[in-house]
């Protein structure tokens, strides 16, 4: 019934489903924006360093690969970059609220595609809190780190909150508020807590410690921190760090499909 | 991002496209919410270049309607077919675009960074700041979207629907909310943009928004057409008046045989009598029968709307809309 055009052969699909860096940009620049988000990932870890990570009755203390101060710098650095992943992935909440998935429909941008924009954007804004945390870090001149483990362990910081990335969106697909981050932020002092970000698990009970170590922050914690105490690398922590991983992002994947969905 | 000028894509367009080119294609559309159904079946075709208005009263099934056009809702029976092809294919080619209602903007971007991010989605598009002058907002672009008003975030939407260069484009009631102004002025961008040979289908309740800016009409209650034609057919639908008047022993065949007569009705010794003349009308009743306590009213376009779907008469109201 219908002849194809010429003009309308012509007209195709973009690349990539539509993934592209000027969106990118501009959603890190939106992100920039948010002061809320701002404050909690850049300045609050760099302020937990600075409050916890240079009381001169530990901060020197050696451990095999750099000092205590570093340690701490490392636990806040992760706190930060978690914090920054998981905002960055809740933002799909705020979007679907608006109604902006909703107007990504009518343009070509695969849900994928659109997934993928959510995650780097997520990831830079993680790496911009480990840069923070490590570069306030280096001027104070207290954390000592083995050269090489600078980057080694900022690395390690920031890939490993991927797995926070994942839990952004699972949150932010499953929670229909604007407010995600101020119920998601809670969620994060508590896993904090039970991954030994701020408290060393040594000092809890037994009890609390057996729980603490299936908490989500457990593994990365202990992974994080393994090239500066030295010693062995455990399976249970990488097990742990990935079992995370697949568990939140499957969740996302699950509402996401969900959302998406043509009904 | 390649840029295709304007005039060259509106020489391309009336080159590429014989009428009777099918822009929409809907063919027995159902679309059910549970036990609710919103489409009882609708068959329509649009051809290339039509401007077409979809009128219906709140709950009519236009935005349901509209949802499966662009490839938001799936039919629940029933084939629809844009260009020839799915709906989402189309959209991903970027042959059709939409303004929507309410929503769809994030308030912490600028408009032009909206219009640059939506650009940036597509294979092709046209330069943002024609769009941006197109819609009439150049002088707003470095505004955040929040504090836009509801005229201007409506203006932003349609820069944005006008990125691919669309061969169609869809509104729906994309003047809720604008003061008078902002009505003439939006429907000033689209009567403009239109002029290039576009495929314009909007959604609206306004029967005067259908009449001056559509040159056919769709009439759409409770989920089917009841009425398609030109916008003068479907006013003369609803342009009629009641006359209403208590006279007893009425003879409802001598009073349909009366000029300008549309329908006779009888109350007991109410008559009510729908005419397109009502002045004829009310001469003869006062003049040659004994009828009283006359009361002529405008029969609006809801009721023109309720008569259409009430009185079985849809199939008879129909006429087929003329391709231009």
């Amino acid at each position: 019934m219908t002849a194809v055009a010429p003009d309308l052969s012509s007209r195709r699909a973009p690349a990539l489903g539509g993934f592209n860096l000027t969106a990118l940009r501009l959603e890190v620049r939106r992100m920039l924006r948010n002061r809320r988000t701002m404050l909690f990932t850049l300045i609050l870890p760099v302020v937990f360093f600075l409050i916890f990570g240079l009381n001169k009755v530990y901060a020197n203390d050696k451990l095999a690969h750099g000092n205590e101060s570093a340690f701490i710098m490392l636990s806040m650095a992760l706190y930060g970059a978690v914090l920054a992943t998981t905002a960055g992935g809740a933002m799909v909440s705020i979007e679907r609220a608006e109604g902006w998935s909703r107007q990504l429909r009518l343009t070509p941008l695969s849900p994928v595609a659109y997934i993928a924009i959510k995650m780097l954007t997520a990831m830079v804004l993680g790496l911009g809190s480990v840069v923070a945390v490590f570069v306030v870090g280096r001027a104070t001149g207290v954390p000592h780190l083995d050269g090489i483990l600078w980057i080694g362990c900022g690395l390690s910081v920031w890939v490993g909150s991927l797995v926070f990335a994942a839990y952004g969106l699972f949150m932010g697909y499953l929670l229909p508020t604007v407010n995600v981050m101020q119920i998601l932020s809670f969620t994060l002092v508590l896993f904090a807590f039970g991954g030994g970000l701020f408290v060393p698990l040594s000092q809890f009970s037994p009890l609390l410690r057996t729980i603490a170590e299936y908490t989500p922050l457990y593994g990365l914690n202990q992974l994080v921190h393994a090239p500066v105490i030295g010693g062995d690398v455990k399976l249970v922590w990488v097990a742990n760090a990935v079992a995370w991983l697949v568990i939140f992002a499957a969740g996302a994947i699950w509402r996401f499909r969900k959302d998406t969905a043509r009904v | 991002m390649t840029t295709t000028s304007t005039a060259a894509a509106a020489r391309a367009r009336a080159a590429s496209h014989p009428p009777g080119q099918l822009a929409v294609d809907l063919a027995s559309v159902h679309k059910n919410f549970g036990s609710l159904q919103a489409v009882r079946g609708i068959d329509l075709t649009i051809s290339s270049g039509e401007i077409v208005a979809l009128l219906g009263p709140n709950g009519a099934g236009k935005t349901t309607t509209i949802d499966m056009i662009l490839g938001l809702s799936r039919p629940s029976s029933g084939e629809v077919s844009v260009f020839g092809t799915q709906p989402r294919q189309a959209i991903t080619r970027g042959l059709i675009s939409a303004v929507m209602q309410t929503g769809g903007l994030l308030k912490d971007l600028t408009v032009a960074e909206t219009v640059e991010y939506t650009a940036s989605l597509f294979a092709t598009s046209e330069p943002t700041g024609e769009v941006l002058r197109r819609a009439g907002i150049t002088e707003i672009a470095d505004r955040r979207v929040a504090k836009c008003s509801g005229g201007e975030q409506q203006r932003l939407r349609f820069a944005m629907a006008l990125l691919p260069d669309p061969e169609l484009l869809v509104l729906d009631e994309p003047t809720t909310g604008m003061d008078v102004d902002g009505r003439r002025n939006f429907w000033a961008s689209i009567r403009e943009d239109a002029a290039k040979g576009r495929t314009v289908l909007f959604a609206t309740h306004y029967l005067e928004e259908a009449d001056a800016y559509a040159d056919r009409i769709v009439l759409l209650a409770h989920g089917q057409i009841v009425a398609d034609g030109t916008a003068a057919q479907i006013k003369a639908l609803s342009a009629g008046r009641t006359v209403r008047v208590t006279l007893p022993g009425a003879d409802a065949h001598q009073l349909r045989q009366v000029p300008g007569v549309d329908s006779v009705e009888l109350r007991g010794d109410t008559v009510l009598i729908h005419a397109s003349d009502s002045d004829a009308v009310a001469r003869y009743l006062l003049t040659a029968t004994p009828a009283r306590d006359m009361e002529i009213t405008a029969r609006g376009i809801e009721d023109a709307f309720l008569a259409l779907t009430g009185d079985g008469n849809a199939t008879g109201a129909a006429t087929e809309g003329a391709a231009r």
